[in-house]
C-alpha cells in the first residue's frame, strides 16, 4: 500500500468504491472498522481503524496496584483471560523473586489449556458463521459451555475469572475440579471429530479456505503475526515450547506447525491445538502436587525498581507484559503487547487482491478479539 | 546464543552503544539519531539476525522519553531490548524502523498516539485510538480535567 | 385402470356452474377471479407463516436446540407474533434513496412469486390456470423476481445493498439456465410443457425412476440450481449476512422487509412444488408400472397429501443444506454454474433426447 493511496483515502479525494465494514458489522467480531476499497467484488486494499473501545488500560494501570491490574488484563483478550492474568502474575513474581508452589504451576497450566480449548471452540463457531455455516455455532458453544461450567464451579465466574494473583491463586480449586476436567476430556475427545465431519471435510469449506490469504513465513515474522495464525505459516513461535513458563517444561507436547500459510492452515493449527491441549491437561491433571495454592506474599506488593518483561502464549499469540517500576506499589509504566494488535495489521497484505468473501474468511482465520487491540 | 556471547557480539558491532548491567534481558542504549542504522544492522547481520520485533513502546521519564524496542531472533532465539532516549518533548522526532520490521507500522502509530513521538518516513502515521486534538495520555504531564480522577 | 383419485374438477366445476346460474358469463369470470385471488392470498399468508415456523424448527433440530416453543402450542404462533411485530414496525425512509423504486421493489418481488404459484397443480383438477406451456410460464415468471431485487439494491442508496443486488443478478441469471435445462430434460421425456400433462404422464411411475440416470442427474442439478435461484442455502450470497450485513434488503424495515422475507419462503415453496411436480409426480400417487393392486391402494391417499408431502420433502432438503454448508464465494458460484452444471445439463439433455428417440425409457 503506497503512501499516496493512504493519503487519498484519509483526505477522501479518491474515487474508489469504499465500504466501511464496521464498527457495527456481523463479522468483525466487535467494534473494528475496516475501510475496504473495492473494485467490483475484489478488494483493492483495506485500512483497519481501531480505537472504538479504547479504555486506556495502560494509563489506568499506572494508578492501580498489581493485584488490581490483574482484573484489568481480563478485559483485554476476554477469551484468554487466564493467560493474560498469568503474564502479569509471572512478571510480578519474577520481579519479586517469589517461587510459587508447584501446585500453582500445574493448575495454571491446566487452566491455560482449558481456556485455550474454550477460546478455540468459540473461534471455530465464529469462523463457521463467517463462512456461512451457521450450525457450527451451536456445536461449538455446546461443548464450550462445559468448560465454562467447570470454571464457574471453581472460580465463581465463567469468562473473566481473575483467578490468578501475584504469588499464586485466589483460592484452591473445587474438589470436583479434577473429575470434571477428566470427564470433559473424555467427552470432548468424542466430540472433536464431529467438528471435522461438519466443517473440515466439506468441499465448499475447503474451497473457501485453501489458498486464501496466503502469508509466507517471512511475512508472518516481519509483521509479528504470532500464535496459531503465525504457526499456520510455519513461524515457530510457540512460547510454551521456546520459553517455557509454569509447568510447560514438565509436559510432552508438539508445537503444531503448518507451512501452507493459508486460511486452511491456520484453521488446522487451531483444530490440532485442541487435541494437543487435551494431551497436556491429561498429563497434568492426575499429578497435581499438594503444596498450597499460594506463596507467601507481602500484603502490599511493591516491585523493586527496574524493568521486567514477561511473555506468555495466549490462544491468539504472544502476549507480553513490560513493567517499568520505580519501587512503588503501582507500576511507573506498563505496556501490554497484545497479539491481536500485530495480527490485525497484516490483514491488508493478506486480503488485497482477494474477494470480499475472502476478506471475511481471513479476518475469521486471524481470530481477532477487538478489546485486545484497543486496550 | 547465550547472554554473554550476545553482549560481546553486540559490543563488537556497536562500540558506541551503552550496555546497562543487572537487567532482566540484554539491553542496549543508543542515540536516537542512529536508530534506523542500528536496526538495519541488527536485522541484517547473520549472527544477530533480530528479525522479529516483539513490541515497541516508550516510557516517559519526565525529563526525557525513552523508546523501547523488544527484539527477538527467530533463528537464534535470543532477545534484546533496544533503547533510545528522546530529549525533546515539544517536537520529538525519530526515524522510523517500519521499513525494517513492518510490524512497527501500527506500533509506531500507537506510540505517536499515546506519546506524541513523530516517526519520520513512516508510511502512514496517524492516531490509532484517540482523536486528533486529544493530548498524549501516557505522558506523565498529561491532564484531563473532565475524565480524570486524581488520587 | 380405473383411477379412484378424487378429481377436484368436480368441485370447481360445480362452483363454476352455480356462479354461471347466478351472474352470467362476465360476472362469473370476475367472481372466480376474486375467489381464486382470496384463496391464494390466504394460502400464501398461511404457507409463508408455516414455512418460517418450519425452517426454525428444522434448523433447531439440526443445531441441537428446541426452536420456538413459547408462543402457542409448540411455538406455532411464534411466526404470527413475528408478523404482528413486523406490521407494527416503523417504515424507515432512507435519505437520498429513490423513493418510488424503493417502495416498488418489494411488490415486484412478491408479485413474481404470486404469479408463479398460479400454475401449480396442487391436486388432481386443482390448478388455477392450466397453461399448455406451464413449465415455460413458471420459469419466466419466477425469474421476474430478480428485477425487484436489483431495483431494491439500486434504490436503497447503500453500498452493501448494491453489491448484494449485483451478486444476486449475476447469480439468478446464470442459474436460470440450469434450472431451465434440467426441467427441459423432463419435458423431453413427457413430451409436453403442460404441468397437468407432465403429472398425467407419471401415472405409471415418477420420472425420477422412469428416466434412468439422466433424470436423477437432472433432478440433482435442479435442486442445486433452484436453491441458487432463490438465494438460499449455500448460495445466499445476495444477502450473505456475514459479508454484506443483509445484502439487498439491508435498508428495508417493517412490512416491506416482511415482503422480501415472505417472497423468499414462497419462492422456496414454488421451487419445491415445481420440482415435485416435474420429477416426483406432483399429486400423482406412488405407482409402479402395472402393479394394479398396489397402485390402487396408493390411490386412497388423497392427491393433495401426495403433493404436499413431496413438496415439503424437497423443502426439507433445501433447508437441510442451508443449515449445514458454508457459503460459496461469488467466483466459485459462477464457476460451478458455467463450468460444471451448464455443460452437464446440456450433455444430459442430449443423452435424454437419444433415450427418448430410441424409446428406452419406461
Amino acid at each position: 500500500m503506497s503512501e499516496e493511496i493512504i493519503k487519498d483515502v484519509i483526505i477522501g479525494e479518491s474515487d474508489d468504491y469504499i465500504i466501511n465494514m464496521g464498527p457495527q458489522h456481523p463479522s468483525t467480531h466487535g467494534v473494528l472498522r475496516l475501510e475496504v476499497c473495492l473494485q467490483g467484488e475484489t478488494v483493492k486494499y483495506l485500512i483497519p481503524h481501531v480505537g472504538y473501545i479504547h479504555r486506556g488500560i495502560e494509563k489506568m494501570c499506572e494508578a492501580s496496584s498489581y493485584p488490581q491490574i490483574i482484573h484489568l488484563t481480563d478485559r483485554m483478550d476476554y477469551l484468554s483471560a487466564h493467560m493474560n492474568n498469568e503474564a502479569v502474575c509471572l512478571c510480578v513474581e519474577n520481579a519479586m523473586q517469589v517461587e510459587v508452589p508447584e501446585r500453582v504451576k500445574y493448575i495454571r497450566t491446566i487452566l491455560d489449556e482449558l481456556n485455550r480449548i474454550a477460546s478455540h471452540q468459540l473461534w471455530w463457531c465464529a469462523f463457521g458463521m463467517d463462512l456461512g455455516a451457521l450450525t457450527t455455532f451451536f456445536y461449538g458453544l455446546r461443548d464450550r459451555e462445559l468448560i465454562l461450567d467447570i470454571f464457574e464451579e471453581s472460580f465463581g465466574s465463567r469468562l473473566l475469572h481473575s483467578f490468578n494473583t501475584p504469588g499464586g491463586l485466589m483460592h484452591d480449586i473445587h474438589p470436583n475440579f479434577q473429575k470434571r476436567v477428566k470427564d470433559f476430556i473424555t467427552y470432548f475427545r468424542k466430540k472433536l471429530p464431529e467438528y471435522d465431519q461438519l466443517l473440515t471435510g466439506n468441499v465448499i469449506f475447503q474451497q473457501r479456505a485453501k489458498g486464501v490469504g496466503l502469508m509466507s513465513k517471512e511475512k508472518a515474522i516481519a509483521y509479528g503475526v504470532t500464535g496459531p495464525s503465525g504457526r499456520g505459516s510455519g513461524f515457530s513461535c510457540d512460547l510454551r515450547k521456546h520459553a517455557p513458563y509454569s509447568a510447560y517444561d514438565k509436559v510432552q507436547f508438539n508445537e503444531i506447525l503448518y507451512n501452507e500459510g493459508d486460511t486452511f492452515a491456520r484453521y488446522k493449527v487451531r483444530m490440532d491445538e485442541m487435541w494437543e491441549s487435551m494431551n497436556i491437561i491429561e498429563q497434568l491433571i492426575d499429578n497435581i502436587p499438594d503444596d498450597g495454592f499460594t506463596a507467601k506474599m507481602k500484603p502490599i506488593i511493591k516491585l523493586p525498581a527496574g524493568e521486567y518483561f514477561q511473555r506468555v502464549e495466549t490462544a491468539r499469540g504472544e502476549f507480553a507484559v513490560y513493567i517499568v517500576s520505580d519501587g512503588n506499589k503501582t507500576p511507573y509504566r506498563i505496556k501490554f503487547r497484545s497479539p491481536n494488535f500485530s495480527n490485525l495489521f497484516v490483514m491488508n497484505e493478506l486480503a488485497s487482491g482477494g474477494k470480499i468473501a475472502d476478506l471475511i474468511a481471513i479476518s475469521g482465520s486471524l481470530d481477532l478479539v477487538i478489546p485486545d487491540i484497543d486496550r | 546464543m547465550q547472554k554473554l556471547e550476545l553482549l560481546a557480539e553486540l559490543q563488537k558491532h556497536f562500540p558506541e552503544a551503552e550496555f546497562p548491567e543487572n537487567t532482566q534481558l540484554t539491553e542496549m542504549v543508543i542515540s536516537k539519531d542512529k536508530i534506523h542504522e542500528v536496526a538495519a544492522v541488527l536485522k541484517a547481520d547473520e549472527t544477530l539476525a533480530f528479525d522479529y520485533l516483539i513490541s515497541q513502546t516508550a516510557v516517559d521519564w519526565k525529563e526525557k522519553m525513552t523508546l523501547v524496542y523488544h527484539l527477538e531472533s527467530v533463528k537464534h532465539r535470543h532477545t534484546l531490548v533496544l533503547k533510545a532516549d528522546v530529549a525533546d518533548r515539544e517536537n520529538p522526532q525519530v526515524e522510523t524502523v517500519s521499513d525494517i520490521w513492518p510490524t512497527a507500522i501500527p506500533h509506531e502509530c500507537e506510540v505517536f498516539d499515546l506519546f506524541g513521538i513523530r516517526f519520520n518516513n513512516h508510511p502512514a502515521l496517524r492516531r490509532l485510538f484517540l482523536e486528533d486534538d486529544y493530548g498524549y495520555p501516557l505522558r506523565k504531564d498529561f491532564r484531563d480535567e473532565v475524565n480524570f480522577i486524581e488520587r | 385402470m380405473q383411477s379412484t383419485i378424487y378429481n377436484f374438477h368436480d368441485l370447481t366445476g360445480s362452483i363454476d356452474s352455480t356462479l354461471h346460474s347466478w351472474f352470467g358469463n362476465t360476472g362469473t369470470v370476475i367472481a372466480e377471479m376474486v375467489l381464486v385471488g382470496i384463496a391464494f392470498l390466504t394460502f400464501y399468508a398461511l404457507l409463508g407463516l408455516f414455512l418460517v415456523y418450519l425452517e426454525r424448527k428444522v434448523c433447531a433440530v439440526i443445531q441441537n436446540r428446541y426452536g420456538p416453543n413459547r408462543v402457542g402450542p409448540m411455538g406455532l404462533l411464534q411466526t404470527v407474533a413475528d408478523l404482528i411485530k413486523l406490521l407494527m414496525k416503523e417504515l424507515i425512509s432512507i435519505k437520498r434513496s429513490d423513493k418510488f423504486l424503493f417502495n416498488l421493489a418489494p411488490f415486484i418481488v412478491i408479485i413474481a412469486s404470486f404469479m408463479a404459484i398460479a400454475a401449480t397443480p396442487f391436486a388432481k383438477g386443482l390448478q388455477a390456470v392450466d397453461l399448455n406451456i406451464g413449465v415455460f410460464y413458471v420459469m419466466a415468471v419466477s425469474s421476474l423476481g430478480v428485477v425487484g431485487i436489483l431495483i431494491a439494491g439500486w434504490s436503497s442508496n447503500s453500498k452493501y445493498s448494491l453489491i448484494g443486488a449485483m451478486r444476486s443478478g449475476a447469480q439468478i441469471v446464470s442459474y436460470e439456465l440450469s434450472v431451465g435445462l434440467s426441467l427441459l430434460a423432463i419435458v423431453t421425456f413427457a413430451g409436453t410443457m403442460q404441468l397437468s400433462g407432465i403429472v398425467e404422464s407419471q401415472a405409471d411411475g415418477w420420472w425420477i425412476f422412469k428416466g434412468h440416470i439422466p433424470a436423477i442427474v437432472a433432478f440433482i442439478i435442479y435442486l442445486i440450481a433452484s436453491t441458487a435461484e432463490i438465494n438460499r442455502g449455500p448460495f445466499d450470497l445476495a444477502e450473505a449476512e456475514s459479508e454484506l450485513t443483509a445484502g439487498f434488503h439491508t435498508e428495508y424495515s417493517g412490512i416491506k422487509f416482511a415482503f422480501f422475507f415472505l417472497a423468499e419462503y414462497i419462492n422456496m415453496f414454488i421451487v419445491a412444488a415445481i420440482g415435485a411436480t416435474v420429477f416426483l409426480g406432483g399429486w400423482m400417487p406412488f405407482h409402479i408400472g402395472s402393479w394394479d393392486a398396489f397402485n390402487h391402494v396408493m390411490d386412497f391417499i388423497p392427491s393433495m397429501v401426495w403433493f404436499f408431502l413431496k413438496a415439503f420433502f424437497i423443502i426439507y432438503i433445501i433447508m437441510w443444506f442451508k443449515w449445514t454448508f458454508p457459503r460459496l464465494r461469488i467466483d466459485q458460484l459462477l464457476t460451478l454454474e458455467w463450468k460444471y452444471l451448464m455443460p452437464l445439463s446440456l450433455i444430459n439433455i442430449i443423452i435424454i433426447a437419444f433415450i427418448v428417440l430410441m424409446g428406452w425409457h419406461f
